[in-house]
């Protein structure tokens, strides 16, 4: 068990290594001089100077490659060319509402989506697997967006119930205004996450209950709802796992759209101001921040995999 | 869309030759999710090709008429500029299906290229697979955001930026295609026999990979369009001059309070092509690819 845990995190590295080569090479294939590009249009000689100098882009490639590496090992994730603060600082000012969006749309998609799919599994060909089915392809067909915007239109600018936009810091001003303002961006990003997690919750026990050891349970007097809970469920937790880790990448996407809509001070409207100010350093810590998380939480997950199911020994 | 009425037909699963591809489309189009979506995706495609011809200039400025009511400038109603909204809008779908075959096409061909070279050519395995695990690590929407604006937004940057992401996924489908394959008897009858390498590709290893790209290819289709929609909107897209239903929703957004549909209308354009994109493909996959189809139910 030890020796595959320490196997497991070595294995991450490689894939570190390609991303971390991946964003470097990014800037540096861009056409024309990325420099200037990051300038933009109106700056000056000098501009384009100091940017180059402050980004390190006379030197050698691999000077440079090596260089940034060996910074970004040591936790530093470049600074921002027009703030100049450090990217680290940046991200950590605006992380807060990220993580707790991610937070409370995971939650709720696996509240909803799990037992919506094992009920669909259950009663397969049903009035409500027909719903679910209906709802999965649906939920991947409308864009983040548009779902946003039409929660507003309904619950905050017909009925009034939910406000427009903005974010309310649980730890400063309260939960109750806290839940007000995350219910409908949580709603919006739950949608997609929802429909995935649903379907291979479907598809997985539907596979599970034809095994054996169901028809077993069955025969010695269990109830449903025991064998769905105890024998069904437990068994088809692996894959519902792994697609939610999956999923991990289409939330990061989902969180810079969402943030965008309503307005939240996030990781995701940084993104945004950075491409506008071209701020290259912050969306290069960006992504890396991004890809990290993703990473690691693919990572705890194969790792939990030995929990979920006894018969998985490494 | 699951149906339970028709079984996938094991022979489906084997298109080996020029003959059985016609029964096979004939198989295809007795699922009724390919069917229904079919006929919506050939109306959504007929419509884009001829719609644009038969109304006015969707550039066309008309200040007197701003923020018009759908019914009372329009259709759809204008924006705040007065150009007509359904015109935007049928020029749009345009846009988004372009986009969404080219890079259906594009990451298809690149992703079969890399599963065919790593699942055959061993030493090249490690190393592509885990150049593909770096970049299926990045958030798709982000690598996209940064390679547009680091090299301009034109169409062929956006395309570009939205196939990188979809690699990978074609990359690891046809290697695992491609190393099941490997091991079948056939194959190694036509390895004994002498055949050359390349031929026992073309012959035996390709037409295994067909069906699951066709049903690869419907996704990323329809993903595609989404993800340009995405990027129009946050205004990482296409140049806003081109009416493309991402920038339509993303010049609608000063004015929602005001004039929801101008969001409202493409966002229902797109989400009606991307569900019959989406249904054509799970009945592609239910009755091409049977053994996905298994675990999908």
């Amino acid at each position: 068990m030890f020796a595959y845990v320490l196997k497991r995190v070595a294995m991450t590295i490689p894939v570190m290594g390609v991303v971390a080569l991946f964003v470097f090479a990014l800037l540096r294939l861009a056409p024309g001089d990325p420099a200037a590009v990051i300038a933009g249009d109106y700056a000056t000689a000098e501009d384009v100077a100091r940017i180059r100098e402050q980004l390190g882009l006379s030197e050698p490639l691999f000077v440079q490659f090596f260089t940034w590496v060996w910074s970004l090992l040591q936790g530093d994730l470049g600074t921002s060319i027009f703030s100049g603060k450090p990217v680290i600082e940046l991200i950590g000012q605006r992380i807060e509402p990220t993580m707790l969006l991610a937070l409370t749309t995971i939650i709720f998609s696996i509240l909803v989506a799990v037992p919506l799919g094992t009920i669909a599994a259950f009663r397969a060909g049903s009035l409500v697997d027909r719903f679910v089915m209906l709802f999965s392809v649906g939920g991947f067909s409308v864009p983040v967006f548009v779902l946003g915007y039409i929660l507003i239109y309904v619950f905050s600018l017909n009925l009034r119930w939910l406000p427009v936009q903005g974010y309310r810091s649980p730890f400063t001003e309260g939960i109750g205004p806290f839940l007000s303002y995350i219910t409908l961006p949580t709603l919006t990003l739950s949608v997609i996450f929802i429909a995935l997690i649903a379907r291979m919750t479907r598809a997985s026990v539907i596979e599970v209950l034809e095994e054996d050891y169901i028809r077993t349970a069955r025969a010695k007097g269990q109830s449903e709802l025991k064998v769905l809970m105890r024998h069904a469920l437990r068994n088809a937790a692996v894959p519902i796992v792994t697609v939610i880790g999956i999923g991990i990448a289409l939330l990061i996407g989902g969180v810079v759209v969402t943030e965008s809509v309503y307005n939240i001070p996030g990781l995701g409207r940084l993104v945004l101001d950075a491409v506008l100010a071209r701020d290259y350093p912050i969306i290069q810590g960006l992504i890396l921040f991004f890809s990290f998380i993703y990473i690691l939480l693919n990572l705890l997950i194969d790792l939990t995999y030995t929990f979920l199911d006894p018969r998985i020994r490494y | 869309m699951v149906d339970q009425s028709t079984q996938p037909d094991a022979t489906a699963a084997i298109p080996d030759s020029g003959a059985k591809d016609i029964s096979l489309w004939r198989i295809a189009l007795r699922n009724r999710g390919v069917y229904y979506g079919g006929v919506m995706l050939a109306i959504i495609v007929v419509i884009a090709i001829a719609g644009p011809w038969l109304v006015q200039d969707p550039t066309s400025l008309n200040p007197m008429n701003r923020l018009k009511a759908p019914g009372e400038g329009g259709l759809f109603g204008t924006d705040q500029l007065g150009r007509d909204v359904f015109s935007r809008v049928l020029n749009g779908a345009r846009v988004s299906l372009v986009v969404g075959i080219f890079v259906a096409v594009i990451a298809i061909s690149i992703g079969l290229v890399l599963g065919l070279v790593a699942g055959y050519i061993r030493w090249t395995d490690a190393i592509i697979m885990r150049v593909m695990d770096g970049l299926m690590s990045i958030p798709a929407i982000l690598l996209a955001i940064a390679m547009i604006s680091l090299s301009g937004a034109t169409l062929t940057t956006v395309v570009a930026a939205i196939v990188i992401p979809e690699i990978p996924r074609v990359t690891r489908l046809v290697r695992s295609v491609v190393l099941t394959v490997r091991e079948e008897a056939y194959v190694e009858a036509a390895i004994a026999a002498g055949t050359r390498t390349y031929l026992i590709m073309a012959r035996h290893v390709l037409p295994n990979t067909i069906a699951p790209l066709i049903v690869q290819a419907t996704y990323i289709c329809g993903s595609a369009m989404l993800t340009e929609a995405i990027l129009g909107f946050l205004g990482a897209g296409i140049p806003p001059e081109i009416p493309s239903w991402g920038n339509i929703m993303s010049e609608g957004r000063t004015f929602f309070q005001l004039t929801p549909w101008i969001i409202f209308f493409p966002g229902i354009a797109l989400a009606v092509t991307v569900l019959a994109v989406n249904v054509v493909g799970d009945g592609l996959r239910d009755t091409l690819d049977p053994r996905i189809a298994r675990n999908m139910r």
